[in-house]
C-alpha cells in the first residue's frame, strides 16, 4: 500500500511526487510516456520564470524529470485504467495489475481535442496533423488548411505559412478568437486564406488526404478544397477516461478547490486535467505542489483516526 | 540505444534482415518524437535477440520516409521479410508498442 499514487508524469505529476516524496510519503508514480508531458511538444518557453533566455521544452522536460532522480519512489510506465475504493483505501486497476493507494494525486493532462470528422482516424499521419512543427516540412510547397481561431491555431498557421503554397484557415465562428497581434499578422500574410464561419464535413483520400469538404454556415453550402494536409487546433480535452464517476467534472474538465481537493475525499487533482483558467507548465507545477501538501494533510488526518 | 540508419543502408539493414526491423522515424525538433524515442531505446534493450531496432532521422534522410508516404512524425513502422507489417503515427506507450511487436512476432 503506498500513501500516494500520482498520475502523470508532467509539470504537475513531477512536482506532487517530489514534494511527496520529500515529505515523507510513499509514492508511484505512473508515466505511460516519457517524463515531461506537454512540455515534449512545445518549442521553446519563453514564460518560465528563471529562464530569461527562454528553454526549450525537451530541455525544461529533462530537467524537470532529472529532479526525481536519486528521490525514492516506484515509476510505473503502465496505464491506469480505473479507480475504485474511498479514501484511505484506493485500488488503482493498472494494464500491469492492482496497484493500492491510500490517496490519489490526477495529474493525467490534456491531449488535442480531434475534429470528430469522417476519414480523421483513418488520415492521421497521412495528412492529417496536431503538431505544425513536427510535420509542416512534409508540406513544402503544398496546399494545407488549418482548422481553429484560438491562439494556437493562429501561431500554427503564421508558423506553416512560410513552408506551404497556400493556407486555408477554417473557423466555424465569423472572427478569430486568438490575440489581435496574431490576427492581424494572419491577415497580412498573402497566402494565408481565411474560411470564416465554416466546418470541416469530411476528409477525403484513398490512403493519403487528397481534400476536404467544407459547409459554410451562413449559406449552407458544400465545397471541396484541395489540400495534402490538415492540421487540426480546435482546443485540448482532459485525459480522464479512468475517473471514477463521483469525481465531479465541468466540461470534462476535473473540479478542485483551491487545496486541489476533488469532490471524492483523498483523490485531489492537479495540472491541465483541473477546470481552471490558466493552463501553463508554472501554474500546473505549482498545482502540484498544493495537491501533495492537501494530500500530506489528509494521511496525516488519516493516521491520526 | 537503438542505431540511427540512412537512406543508403535502409535496403541492406532493413528490408533484407534476417529478424524482423522496428524503425522509428523521427526529427530532432520534433516534441512527440522525444516522448517516444527513449521508450524505442527499451523496446531495443528488451527484444534484443529478435528483433532488430533502428532510429532513422527523416531530415537527413528524405528518400525513405517519401517512399512510405510518411507525412507525420513520429512514426514506427514494423517491417518483417521486407515488407510493412504494422504502421503508426504519433506518441504511444511502451506497452502498446510492444502489443503491436507481439502480435506481429
Amino acid at each position: 500500500m503506498f500513501d500516494a499514487a500520482v498520475i502523470g508524469g508532467g509539470p504537475a505529476g513531477i512536482t506532487a511526487a517530489m514534494y511527496l516524496v520529500r515529505s515523507g510519503c510513499s509514492v508511484i508514480l505512473f508515466e505511460s510516456l516519457t517524463m515531461g508531458g506537454q512540455i515534449l511538444t512545445t518549442d521553446s518557453l519563453e514564460n518560465y520564470p528563471g529562464m530569461p533566455k527562454g528553454i526549450k521544452g525537451w530541455e525544461l522536460a529533462d530537467l524537470f524529470a532529472a529532479h526525481l532522480d536519486g528521490l525514492s519512489l516506484e515509476r510505473k510506465t503502465s496505464a491506469v485504467l480505473g479507480i475504485e475504493g474511498s479514501a484511505g483505501a484506493f485500488s488503482l486497476r493498472t494494464s500491469d495489475g492492482e496497484v493500492q493507494a491510500r490517496s490519489v494525486v490526477i495529474c493525467s493532462g490534456a491531449s488535442h481535442r480531434p475534429l470528430g470528422v469522417d476519414g480523421e482516424v483513418r488520415l492521421r499521419g497521412r495528412g492529417v496533423s496536431y503538431c505544425a512543427i513536427c510535420d509542416g516540412n512534409f508540406f513544402r510547397g503544398r496546399p494545407v488548411a488549418v482548422v481553429g481561431g484560438g491562439n494556437s491555431a493562429l501561431e500554427e498557421a503564421l508558423y506553416l505559412s512560410k513552408i506551404v503554397s497556400h493556407l486555408y484557415l477554417i473557423h466555424r465562428r465569423d472572427q478569430f478568437r486568438g490575440a489581435e497581434i496574431y490576427q492581424k499578422r494572419v491577415l497580412e500574410t498573402p497566402n494565408i486564406e481565411p474560411v470564416l464561419s465554416a466546418t470541416v464535413e469530411e476528409l477525403h483520400g484513398a490512403s493519403d488526404l487528397e481534400s476536404i469538404t467544407v459547409r459554410d454556415l451562413k449559406t449552407n453550402t458544400l465545397r471541396d478544397l484541395t489540400v495534402d494536409g490538415l492540421f487540426v487546433f480546435v482546443g485540448m480535452q482532459a485525459n480522464t477516461d479512468f475517473v471514477p464517476e463521483g469525481v465531479q467534472m465541468e466540461r470534462g474538465f476535473i473540479i478542485t478547490d483551491t487545496e486541489m481537493r476533488t469532490s471524492v475525499p483523498g483523490i485531489f487533482a492537479a495540472g491541465d486535467v483541473r477546470a481552471k483558467l490558466c493552463r501553463q507548465v508554472v501554474t500546473a507545477a505549482g498545482d502540484g505542489a498544493t495537491a501533495a501538501q492537501a494530500a500530506f494533510l489528509f494521511l496525516e488526518e488519516l493516521n491520526a483516526k | 540505444m537503438a542505431d540511427q540508419i540512412n537512406d543508403s543502408a535502409f535496403d541492406e539493414s532493413v528490408l533484407k534482415s534476417d529478424l524482423p526491423v522496428l524503425v522509428d522515424f523521427w526529427a530532432p525538433w520534433c516534441g512527440p518524437c522525444r516522448a517516444v524515442g527513449p521508450l524505442v531505446d527499451e523496446i531495443s534493450k528488451e527484444y534484443a535477440d529478435r528483433l532488430r531496432v533502428f532510429k532513422m532521422n527523416v531530415d537527413e534522410n528524405p528518400a525513405t520516409p517519401a517512399k512510405y508516404g510518411i507525412r507525420a512524425i513520429p512514426t514506427l513502422i514494423l517491417f518483417k521479410a521486407g515488407q510493412v507489417v504494422a504502421q503508426h503515427t504519433g506518441s504511444m506507450p511502451k506497452d502498446e508498442i510492444a502489443k503491436i511487436i507481439d502480435a506481429a512476432l
